[in-house]
C-alpha cells in the first residue's frame, strides 16, 4: 500500500479547544479558539472583550486628572509609566516646564516598575513551561519593588503618583536609602535566575527556535518592546525618542538577532540589568527642587492633536488626545503593546505544540486588560 | 498458595493463630490499607513541605503541630465533597477509572520487604510482577480522560498512554541489567544478595547507568515533573482527572503519590540493598530494617520531589526523543556491559 493509500485510510480530523477565558496559561481573561490536529496547532484565533472596560470612552466625560487614574487599570504592572504617558501628553500640549527634580524620580521609578513587571514576568513564563519555584522567586524580588512604592506613594500597584504638572508628593526621604539596597540585592539575584531557568537545558529545548519571529514581520505586525526588540527591531522609544531624564542615562538598547521565544526572554533579562544601569546613574544625583509645578484646577488642553509614547515594560504606549479646548478630551485613543504583540501569535505559534504555544505566550508577556481596555 | 504467597513471620506473631486462610488475609490486607492511606498522606504533606522550602515558603503549619493533620483535613474535605460529573460522560468507565489507578499502586505495595520479615507476599517473579502492575494502573488514567468526554482530558490520557508505553521500556530493561547481578526475580532474594554489598557497587558503572535511568524512567512513569505531560497545568488545565471531584479526585492523587513511593522503594530494593543497613552495622537489630529501608525510600522521594520543583516540563516530542534516541540505545548497551562483567565476574564483592 502506498503512502497516500494509508494517509487517505486514517485521515486525522482536526478539532477545536476553547483555551480560556478561565485557563491557567492565558493570564487573565483572555479566550484563545485553538484549531489543533492532534498536538499540532493550525490556528490560534484571540477572542477578546471580556475584561472591556471603555477606558476611553470613560476617559471623554474626565478632566485630564482624572484621566491618569484609569489608565494604572490597563497595563497594571506598569501602571507608574502609563500615569507617566498621559501626564508627558498633557504637560507638553500646555508647554509647562516640568522641574529636573520630576523628571529623575518619574525615570527612576519607570526603571523600577520595569524591573518588578519582569521580575513578574520571569516567575510566570518559569510557570508557563512547568518550573513553578521560578513564580517565587519572581514575587521575592518584586515584592521590595512594591515596598518602596507603597513607602513612596502609599499604593503597591495602581500608583497614581503622576499628576499633569509633577508628582503627587515628594519622596519619601528613606527612598534613595531603599532603592540602593533593592539595587545590591538585585544585582545577586539576576545571576540566580539565570542558573534556575536560563541555564537550564529543559528550558533552552523548550524555548530556542520556538516562536520564530523575522524583523519583517515584527514590523508589519507592529511588534514593539522586548518582542520586536528579540527580532533585531530596535524600536526603544527611550532611545529614539528619550522622554524625563531619559536623555542624560547612558544605557544600551537590549537587542538580539535570532526572533525565538528564547531570544524574547535573553533580551527581558538584558533590560533589567540595563534599568539597574539607569537607576545607579541616577539615584545618587536627584537634584533638589519642586516636585510639581502648579497648575490651574480645571486643565484645558488647547484647540488641538497630542500624541507621546513612552515605553512600557511591554512594548510602546501611545497616547492620543484630540482636544476642542474644554475641560475634557475630544476623544483619547491608547495605542497599547499588548494588542499588536498578541496579533502575531497566530502568525508565531502555528505549527507547534500546545506546549510550544504556552511558551510563546509567556515571551510576548500579555496582560489582558492592557489589550481590551 | 504457600508456595507462591509466602505470608511471614511478622504477621504470624500480630495475628492469633486460631485465624487462617481467608480472615488472615483480610486482616493483612487491611493492615496494609492503612499502611497505605497515612503513607499517601504523608506523602503530600512531604511534597508540600519540601516544596515550600524550595520556595522560599513555610508550607502548611496551622493544622496541628507543623501543619502535620493538614493533610487528614484535606481528606476530610474530599471525603465529603460532592461527586460531581460530567452529563455526556461515559458513566460506567467513568466511576471505573478511578479503581485501576489505586488498586494497582495498592497491589505494588505488598510485594516490598521492608524487613526481612515484614512482607505481605513474596512472588517469586516479584520484579516482573511490578513491572505488569504499574502498566495496568495506565489503563485507568487512559479511561479516566477518555470518558471524561472533554477535550483536555483526552489529551492528557493519550499523553499518558504515550509517555507509559514508551517510559516502561526503560523501566523495565534498567531492572533487568540489575536481574543479570542477582540472577532472580524475587524481591526478598535480591536483598539477601547485597549481603556482599549493595548492588550500584557491585554492579558499579553499568549499576550506575542503569540507577540513572530508572530514576529518569521511573519518575516518568509516574507522571510526575518534568514529565507530567498528563496533567500540565499551564496546557492543559488539570489533564486527565480535571473533570473529577471528591473522593474520586483523591484515588488518583493519591495513587500518584504512592507510585512515586513505589519507584524509590524499587530503587532502593533493587540499587541500595532494601532493608539492609550501611556497612551491616545495625545487623544484630532485625527490626531496625524498616527505618533503612525508609530511609533509603525517603531520600529518593526527596530527589523526586527536588526534580520537581527546580526543573521545566519536557514538550511532549522531546519525551518521546528522550526515550526512543537516548535512554532506550544507553540501556541496551549497558545490559551487554552487565553481561560481559556477570560473564567475567568482575562485579565488586566484599
Amino acid at each position: 500500500m502506498s503512502t497516500a493509500t494509508i494517509n487517505n485510510n486514517f485521515k486525522s480530523e482536526e478539532y477545536f479547544i476553547n483555551m480560556g477565558p478561565q485557563h491557567p496559561a492565558t493570564h487573565g481573561v483572555l479566550r484563545l479558539l485553538l484549531t489543533i490536529d492532534g498536538e499540532i496547532i493550525k490556528k490560534v484565533e484571540p477572542d477578546l472583550g471580556y475584561i472591556h472596560r471603555s477606558i476611553e470612552k470613560m476617559c471623554e466625560k474626565d478632566s485630564y486628572q482624572q484621566i491618569v487614574h484609569l489608565t494604572d487599570r490597563m497595563d497594571y504592572l506598569s501602571s507608574h509609566i502609563n500615569n507617566e504617558a498621559v501626564c508627558l501628553c498633557v504637560e507638553n500640549a500646555l508647554q509647562l516646564e516640568i522641574p529636573e527634580r520630576v523628571k529623575v524620580i518619574r525615570t527612576i521609578l519607570d526603571e523600577l516598575t520595569r524591573i518588578s513587571s519582569h521580575c513578574l514576568w520571569w516567575g510566570v513564563m518559569g510557570m508557563d513551561v512547568g518550573a513553578l519555584t521560578t513564580y517565587f522567586y519572581g514575587f521575592r524580588d518584586r515584592e521590595m519593588i512594591n515596598d518602596i512604592f507603597e513607602e513612596t506613594c502609599g499604593a503597591r500597584l495602581t500608583m497614581n503618583y503622576n499628576i499633569p504638572g509633577g508628582l503627587m508628593q515628594d519622596i519619601h526621604p528613606n527612598f534613595v536609602k531603599r532603592v540602593k539596597e533593592f539595587i545590591a540585592h538585585f544585582k545577586t539575584k539576576i545571576p540566580e535566575y539565570n542558573r534556575l531557568l536560563t541555564g537550564n537545558v529543559i528550558f533552552q529545548k523548550r524555548t530556542i527556535g520556538v516562536g520564530l519571529l523575522t524583523k519583517e514581520d515584527a514590523i508589519s505586525y507592529g511588534a514593539s518592546g522586548p518582542v520586536g526588540r528579540a527580532s533585531g527591531y530596535s524600536c526603544d522609544v527611550r532611545k529614539h525618542h528619550p522622554y524625563s531624564a531619559l536623555d542624560r542615562v547612558d544605557f544600551k538598547e537590549a537587542l538580539a538577532t535570532e526572533g525565538d521565544s528564547f531570544a524574547r526572554y535573553r533580551v527581558r533579562i538584558q533590560e533589567m540589568w540595563e534599568s539597574i544601569s539607569i537607576i545607579e546613574q541616577l539615584i545618587d544625583n536627584i537634584p533638589e527642587g519642586d516636585f510639581k509645578v502648579p497648575t490651574n484646577a480645571v486643565i484645558k488642553l488647547p484647540k488641538g492633536e497630542y500624541y507621546q509614547k513612552v515605553e512600557t515594560a511591554r512594548g510602546e504606549l501611545g497616547v492620543y488626545i484630540i482636544s476642542t479646548g474644554t475641560k475634557n478630551p475630544y476623544r483619547v485613543k491608547f495605542r497599547s503593546p499588548g494588542l499588536s504583540n498578541l496579533s502575531l501569535l497566530n502568525h508565531i505559534a502555528v505549527g507547534g505544540k500546545i506546549g510550544d504555544l504556552v511558551a510563546t505566550m509567556a515571551t510576548i508577556d500579555i496582560v489582558v486588560p492592557d489589550i481590551d481596555r | 498458595m504457600n508456595t507462591l504467597i509466602n505470608i511471614n513471620n511478622l504477621f504470624l506473631s500480630i495475628i492469633p493463630a486460631e485465624i487462617t486462610g481467608l480472615p488472615k488475609m483480610a486482616m493483612i490486607a487491611l493492615i496494609y490499607l492503612g499502611i497505605f492511606a497515612v503513607l499517601g498522606l504523608y506523602l503530600v504533606l512531604l511534597e508540600r513541605k519540601v516544596a515550600a522550602w524550595f520556595q522560599l515558603r513555610l508550607g502548611p503549619n496551622r493544622v496541628g503541630y507543623h501543619g502535620l493533620l493538614q493533610t487528614m483535613a484535606d481528606a476530610l474535605k474530599l471525603v465529603s465533597k460532592e461527586l460531581t460529573g460530567t452529563v455526556k460522560a461515559d458513566k460506567f468507565l467513568y466511576n471505573l477509572a478511578p479503581y485501576f489507578v489505586i488498586i494497582t499502586s495498592l497491589m505494588a505495595l505488598g510485594i516490598f520487604p521492608f524487613t526481612q520479615k515484614l512482607q505481605a507476599y513474596d512472588l517469586n517473579i516479584g520484579l516482573f510482577f511490578l513491572i505488569a502492575i504499574s502498566s495496568i494502573g495506565v489503563i485507568g488514567i487512559l479511561l479516566g480522560g477518555w470518558s471524561s468526554n472533554n477535550k483536555f482530558s483526552l489529551i492528557g490520557a493519550m499523553r499518558s498512554g504515550v509517555q507509559t508505553i514508551s517510559y516502561e521500556l526503560s523501566v523495565g530493561l534498567s531492572l533487568l541489567t540489575m536481574v543479570l547481578l542477582t540472577q532472580s526475580l524475587q524481591l526478598s532474594e535480591i536483598v539477601e544478595v547485597q549481603k556482599n554489598g549493595w548492588l550500584i557497587v557491585q554492579g558499579h558503572i553499568p549499576a550506575i547507568i542503569a540507577f540513572m535511568v530508572f530514576m529518569i524512567a521511573g519518575t516518568a512513569e509516574t507522571n510526575r515533573a518534568p514529565f507530567d505531560m498528563v496533567e500540565a497545568e499551564s496546557e492543559l488545565g488539570a489533564g486527565f482527572h480535571t473533570e473529577y471531584s471528591g473522593m474520586k479526585f483523591a484515588y488518583f492523587f493519591l495513587a500518584e503519590f504512592i507510585n512515586m513511593f513505589i519507584i524509590a522503594a524499587i530503587a532502593t530494593t533493587v540499587f541500595f540493598g532494601g532493608w539492609l543497613s550501611p556497612f551491616g552495622v545495625t545487623e544484630s537489630i532485625p527490626w531496625l530494617g524498616v527505618f533503612w529501608f525508609l530511609a533509603k525510600t525517603f531520600i529518593l522521594v526527596f530527589l523526586m520531589m527536588w526534580f520537581r520543583w527546580t526543573f521545566p516540563r519536557l514538550r511532549v516530542d522531546q519525551l518521546l526523543t528522550l526515550e526512543w534516541k537516548y535512554l532506550l540505545p544507553i540501556n541496551l548497551v549497558n545490559i551487554v556491559i552487565m553481561a560481559v562483567i556477570v560473564w567475567l565476574n568482575l562485579s565488586i564483592q566484599f
